[in-house]
């Protein structure tokens, strides 16, 4: 007995010795920070993992506490970078104590999502009928809004039940963006933001939320991340986009969505995929932003970081598809490569 | 020796006290912390800010008084269901069971207070909301829908859901504190009434009932403070909803819930500040619901002296 602890003790203060020869001999790391969206946290996790494999000497460290915390960090400079879901307000730009770069990292699609027995995925619906449907003027499955659509479906005469989140996301944000573009009448009595006043429904918390209670109410709706409904298996909506085609949510229509916008892409990088024109666009899309300022404060993280950017948005894009995000379109990457030369330390460019 | 002695308990006096000092400075800390953030929004909303039904973050209009009808609503109806059972469960295990059931079920109620609540969040929505929503809601509804505490539709997520999973939360309280306060009644005086002839019922409602009732009452506080403040599990069940309706088988919403939902994401200054002005007003409703409960308890205690010399 008192042999097998004296071996281990040895063990372990051998290992212990090793652990510490090995960090004495390493550079000490850089560690670049940063906090915000939940949206891409699995992306940047992987990317992280990744990138300090091949560039060992930068290490990450990613809280996502939310796009609004990713905000309200960077804008008091506690952070090397931000993340958001839904661009900064003109009126909180104003704010910034220096300027501020949105640089697209990926594109996501909120899906709809419903729980019909007897009736598939690829329910078809209308800009009107789903406006109606989260605006409680559509209250049974088989309204002639919905039915003359979906002939060849059976819809139940059941109450619909929707479902939305509960908690402020960048998830709701893009969705009600998208109900506020195409339906006047959402525009006027709900609008846009991360959290609205919701005419009729229940409120979930998170995805894992609003899919519990669509799973779980027979006649529900509502809508999650299109990562969270197709890890799930979900039932999806295919909705009528502007061109008049019934497009259902995959990465293709995302990436068909990006294509469309990115001839009208701002030099900011600040705007909304939903509504994108092209045949085949997903209509309720929207790009995730990582957050960096123009004058960066310490060199070498300015590098790192500038260095670690422009690795996401060329090798690092390859790995969007299987995460489910839709990779930005090359000639978003050449508009944001421009950008990302502006940072820099002390007048000079760190790219 | 002596005054050796006496420095020491001087010194652990002050160092006792100092520790007291540290409870009270913590919470006028917590309490000026709160108001100075909510500050802006007392300013820009005042007195509307509890009567005003309305909640739109877009339009940074702020009421917030379906948050404190959801919360106190649900905590009541949480006390009304978590009291007879913890109650009763203490009476049962004190005065009937047999001695080789008292430490499992004990030891069980202590465990369910030990649970993390969104464990319990997770089991309202996987267990308790389709059993009450098929075998308890749905056959109400059918029978009783004219009521106006069970009209409207059955989704599952309502303030009833709520009720009932917070007082399955606050029951080991209430049972652990009625067990502690049985058992300091004297036993010459249970004995008393069971020698001149009473009932084990007669013997419960006279020597324990009267000599309890401040303890129980005390533990309802307790279950009551801990249901007021209850989150995690509130928010998963509840539907989220900030309406006001009378029925119990709608969707509501809780004070703790909305400030859980909406903090991490809230931009703006107003919107960050009303939600510390939400809770702002859950600290002075548990303070309102303490002070008042000592009142109570103050007036009672006399009595039940009075009740148990009888």
């Amino acid at each position: 007995m008192k042999r097998h602890l004296a071996i281990g003790i040895a063990l372990f203060g051998f290992a212990f010795l090793t652990a510490g020869h090995v960090s004495v001999r390493a550079a000490a790391p850089l560690t670049v920070t940063g906090a915000g969206a939940t949206f891409p946290y699995p992306l940047y996790s992987k990317w992280f993992y990744e990138y300090s494999n091949a560039h060992p000497g930068v290490n990450f460290n990613y809280q996502s506490i939310g796009s609004g915390g990713g905000i309200r960090q960077i804008t008091a400079g506690t952070v090397d970078f931000g993340a958001t879901d839904a661009p900064m307000k003109d009126a909180d730009m104003a704010k910034l104590p220096g300027p501020i770069f949105h640089i697209p990292t990926a594109i996501g699609a909120v899906a709809v999502v419903y729980n019909l027995k007897g009736v598939g995925p690829g329910l078809k619906l209308t800009q009107e009928a789903l406006a109606d449907i989260f605006l409680g003027k559509i209250t049974r499955w088989n309204d002639p809004k919905i039915a003359s659509q979906n002939p060849g479906a059976k819809l139940p005469g059941e109450d619909i039940v929707v479902a939305h989140r509960s908690d402020g996301s960048g998830t709701t944000d893009i969705f009600t963006n998208y109900l506020s573009t195409v339906n006047p009448g959402w525009k006027e009595k709900v609008g846009r933001g991360k959290s609205v006043r919701w005419p009729v429904g229940l409120g979930g918390k998170g995805n894992e939320g609003v899919a519990g209670s669509v799973k779980q109410t027979p006649g529900a709706i509502g809508y999650v991340e299109l990562a969270y409904a197709t890890q799930n298996r979900m039932a999806m909506a295919a909705l009528r986009n502007r061109e008049g085609s019934f497009v259902p949510p995959t990465l293709e229509s995302t990436s068909a969505a990006a294509a469309g916008a990115s001839r009208t892409m701002p030099a900011d990088f600040r705007v909304s995929l939903v509504d994108a024109p092209g045949k085949d666009a997903y209509p309720i899309c929207g790009l995730t932003w990582i957050l960096v300022t123009k004058d960066q404060k310490d060199e070498a993280k300015g590098k790192a970081l500038v260095a670690f950017l422009k690795w996401a948005l060329h090798d690092g894009q390859k790995m969007n598809a299987p995460l489910l995000y839709a990779p930005i379109p090359g000639p978003v990457v050449e508009k944001v490569d421009a950008t990302l030369q502006q940072i820099r330390f002390q007048g000079k460019s760190l790219y | 020796m002596n005054s050796r002695g006496n420095i020491k308990d001087f010194l652990f006096e002050k160092t006792t006290a100092l520790f007291a000092l540290f409870v009270l400075a913590l919470t006028l800390l917590l309490f000026a912390l709160l108001v100075r953030e909510s500050l802006p929004a007392i300013r820009k909303i005042g007195a509307s800010f509890v009567t005003n039904t309305t909640w739109d973050p877009v339009l940074e209009e702020f009421g917030a008084l379906p948050f404190l009808y959801g919360t106190v609503v649900s905590s009541f109806l949480a006390i009304l269901i978590a009291l007879p059972l913890g109650v009763g469960a203490a009476i049962f295990i004190n005065e009937f069971a047999p001695d080789w059931l008292k430490t499992p079920v004990s030891f069980l109620a202590e465990l369910l207070a030990a649970i993390p609540s969104v464990i319990y969040g997770l089991w309202g929505i996987f267990v308790l909301l389709p059993i009450l929503r098929d075998h308890f809601m749905k056959p109400v509804s059918r029978v009783l829908g004219w009521i106006p505490l069970f009209q409207g539709p059955v989704y599952g997520p309502s303030m009833l859901a709520a009720g009932v999973l917070l007082s399955i939360m606050i029951v080991p309280f209430i049972l652990s504190v009625s067990r502690e306060v049985l058992a300091t009644v004297p036993k010459v005086q249970k004995e008393a009434v069971l020698s001149l002839g009473g009932t084990r019922w007669e013997m419960i409602r006279i020597v324990i009932g009267q000599h309890c009732i401040p303890g129980i009452f005390g533990a309802t506080i307790l279950g009551l403070g801990r249901a007021l403040g209850e989150t995690m599990a509130v928010t998963m069940v509840i539907g989220n909803r900030p309406d006001i309706v009378l029925s119990l088988f709608q969707p509501g919403y809780s004070m703790a819930a909305v400030i859980a939902n909406e903090f991490t994401e809230a931009t703006g200054d107003l919107y960050l500040s009303a939600l510390v002005e939400i809770g702002l007003v859950l600290f002075f409703l548990t303070i309102v619901v303490h002070l008042v409960a000592k009142l109570i308890l103050n007036r009672m205690v006399p009595e039940a002296r009075k009740g148990a010399a009888r």
